[in-house]
């Protein structure tokens, strides 16, 4: 198979704008990947399952990744003038990382046998920008994959034909994978609550209805 | 004997014998049946939405989830370790590859070498996994066809076999947790393999008996050919991987294209079908456990002393260093793969499991549309999927 520069120059040389870098991995594994704008990813797709000499026909595995909102700690050595004197000085600049969601998709081919070719795609931000393409016209296995990611990470995929809830229930509300995620107090009932399980359940008991100050008399003897 | 042909309107037939008001088509009307999720042939808690006019299929629509705890996200919140058992409960049939799959990614992540005794274990309990997944699916297959009982429990004496084996090497006949990344838990001794020496050669038998029974019988082969027909570019296009894909004629199997592990050391033969339909998946089972007892009794006769495990490998406080993988095996369902993303820390920033059984149901409505719903059963039964995968 062409080097990831190649299939990139190819790509970019092929689909008019499109805009790729190469995400490197710094792992062992060795598979690093390309980034696709939004714009132009079923342009690039269909020109990497296209191109006779890639044919990449098989997406094998279509997933979400959730980057969160992060601050950069840079340390940088700085001349100044401290007391007439000049000195290096270390100074900290933290610089804010907005979070996005990510999708990737590990493209194989079956008819040359190589691969894979991993792309991915980043949305603008975690909130109202969390939208992408679908790349399922063009890889029909990104059908119920991209389903998950939006049923999981909350990802909209423009051009799906069907995008619902597939794993959760059709009335939830948030989206499970993101990393902030936090589980709804679904409180049940137990029927001999102690220690961690009683201070949960004392926030759902209501307090006992006054009825004729029995209750009153019981309580004061302790 | 007269031979006067008749030409018979069945409708115009039908509506002289029936009063007027009653007739037996439903012109265009769709009746919508939820079928399932407790359906006995749906292979666990499955549900079709299906719009059906009289008794054939213009509309289906799985839906799943009713076994999902996100399996994903217990990933992502356990060590690399803590996630070994827990892909045991994924494809519940097939603990051992899920297991491989698993191992094979984190090594991939962190760059680990096998010994080679455990790489040939590893081959040895995924093709006896192979055996016992496929000879169970061709039981419940036919047990779907309405072939109650007897196929079942012939396949089922043969898999009851193999999970003795498993429980005696790693201690649980289906949740196995049997490798770590960098081997095997455990070593097998010599009357472990003897004995499965034993099991593999009687395989054959029950392979020749069962064929002999189902192959050429005339209630299977009208159930199953021409029903539920795939093309190979769709099968390609929408991810189908396993005896499904090959059974619509491509040549992908993932232990000769890969090669990982061993496979490329034995010698052996990737049955390809030719029509897609249901009874070339069912025949691309049987061919498929011949080819494993062929790699298995290799395997045998190949296979080194030495350690097992990689004795540089941590496996409590592991911590692969930053960077992401992807590793994938042929399992028996299909391409069964993990995606890990690590950040240097003890738990994996991103554990992704890629399901054969889940990304084969996306082609189900195509398979369907079109047959009957005593055919939508068989071609379920065909796709072959646990739900313990599907829904993680």
């Amino acid at each position: 198979m062409e080097s990831l520069e190649q299939i990139k120059a190819r790509a970019e040389a092929a689909v008019a704008g499109a805009k790729i870098d190469i995400v490197p991995n710094p792992g062992p594994a060795n598979q690093p990947s390309l980034l696709i704008d939004n714009e132009h990813a079923a342009a690039v797709a269909k020109f990497l399952r296209d191109d006779p000499a890639l044919r990449v026909d098989f997406c094998s595995n279509a997933t979400g990744v959730d980057w969160l909102d992060r601050t950069v700690k840079k340390t940088v050595k700085v001349k100044k003038v401290v007391d007439g004197v000049e000195k290096d000085v270390d100074e900290t600049t933290e610089e804010k990382v907005p979070g996005f969601l990510e999708a990737v998709y590990h493209l194989y081919s079956m008819t040359h046998k190589h691969g894979p070719v991993i792309i991915r795609m980043r949305t603008i931000d975690r909130v109202e920008g969390a939208r992408l393409p679908s790349l399922t016209s063009i890889y029909r296995s990104a059908e119920f994959q991209e389903r998950e990611i939006f049923d999981l990470y909350g990802v909209r995929f423009d051009g799906h034909p069907d995008l619902r809830r597939i794993l959760m229930w059709d009335e939830f509300v948030d989206y499970p994978m993101r990393k902030d995620y936090r589980e709804p107090d679904d409180y049940e009932y137990e029927p001999t609550p102690h220690d961690d399980v009683l201070e949960k359940a004392k926030q759902h008991y209501s307090s006992r209805p006054q009825l004729d100050g029995a209750e009153n008399i019981t309580a004061q003897q302790q | 004997m007269s031979a006067t042909i008749q030409t018979l309107d069945p409708v115009a037939e039908q509506s002289t014998r029936l009063p007027p008001q009653m007739t037996s088509r439903l012109d265009g009307e769709l009746l919508e049946v939820s079928m399932g999720p407790q359906h006995p042939s749906t292979h666990g808690v499955f549900r079709m939405n299906v719009a059906l006019e009289g008794e054939i299929v213009r509309k289906l629509k799985p839906v799943f989830g009713y076994l999902h705890r996100n399996h994903e996200k217990i990933g992502e919140n356990t060590s690399y370790l803590g996630s070994m058992p827990y892909t045991d409960r994924l494809d519940y049939f097939c603990s051992m590859t899920n297991n491989w799959a698993y191992a094979l990614s984190v090594e991939k992540l962190a760059g680990i070498e096998v010994p080679e005794r455990a790489e040939y274990l590893r081959v040895i309990l995924a093709e006896l996994t192979r055996l016992q997944n496929h000879a169970s699916l061709l039981g419940f297959l036919l047990s779907d066809m309405g072939a109650w009982g007897t196929p079942l429990m012939y396949a089922f004496r043969e898999r009851e076999k193999i999970l003795d084996l498993f429980e005696s090497l790693s201690g649980s006949r289906m949740m196995c947790d049997y490798m770590r990344f960098g081997g095997c838990r455990v070593d097998a001794g010599s009357d472990w393999m003897e004995r499965a020496k034993k099991i593999v050669d009687f395989f054959p038998r029950f392979l020749d008996e069962f064929e002999n029974l189902i192959v050429e019988n005339e209630i299977l082969i009208a159930r199953t050919q021409e029903v539920g027909k795939l093309s190979a570019e769709l099968a390609i296009n929408a991810g189908i991987t396993g005896p499904m894909l090959r059974a619509c004629g491509v040549n992908y199997d993932i232990r000769k294209v890969d090669g990982y592990g061993f496979y490329p050391r034995f010698k052996f033969r990737v049955p390809l079908g030719e029509h897609g339909d249901t009874y070339d998946r069912l025949m691309m089972r049987v061919l498929e456990m011949r080819e494993s007892v062929g790699i298995l009794k290799q395997a045998f006769e190949q296979i080194p002393a030495g350690p097992v495990m990689n004795p540089k490998v941590k496996l409590r406080a592991f911590r692969p260093p930053a960077g992401e993988a992807y590793g994938r095996i042929e399992g028996p369902k299909g391409e069964l793969g993990f995606y890990l993303i690590s950040d240097g820390g003890p738990n994996p920033y991103r554990y992704r499991v890629r399901p054969p059984s889940f990304i084969n149901l996306t082609v189900l409505e195509d398979l369907c549309l079109g047959h009957t719903v005593a055919d939508v059963m068989v071609i379920l039964g065909s796709v072959d999927i646990v739900m313990g995968e599907v829904d993680r």
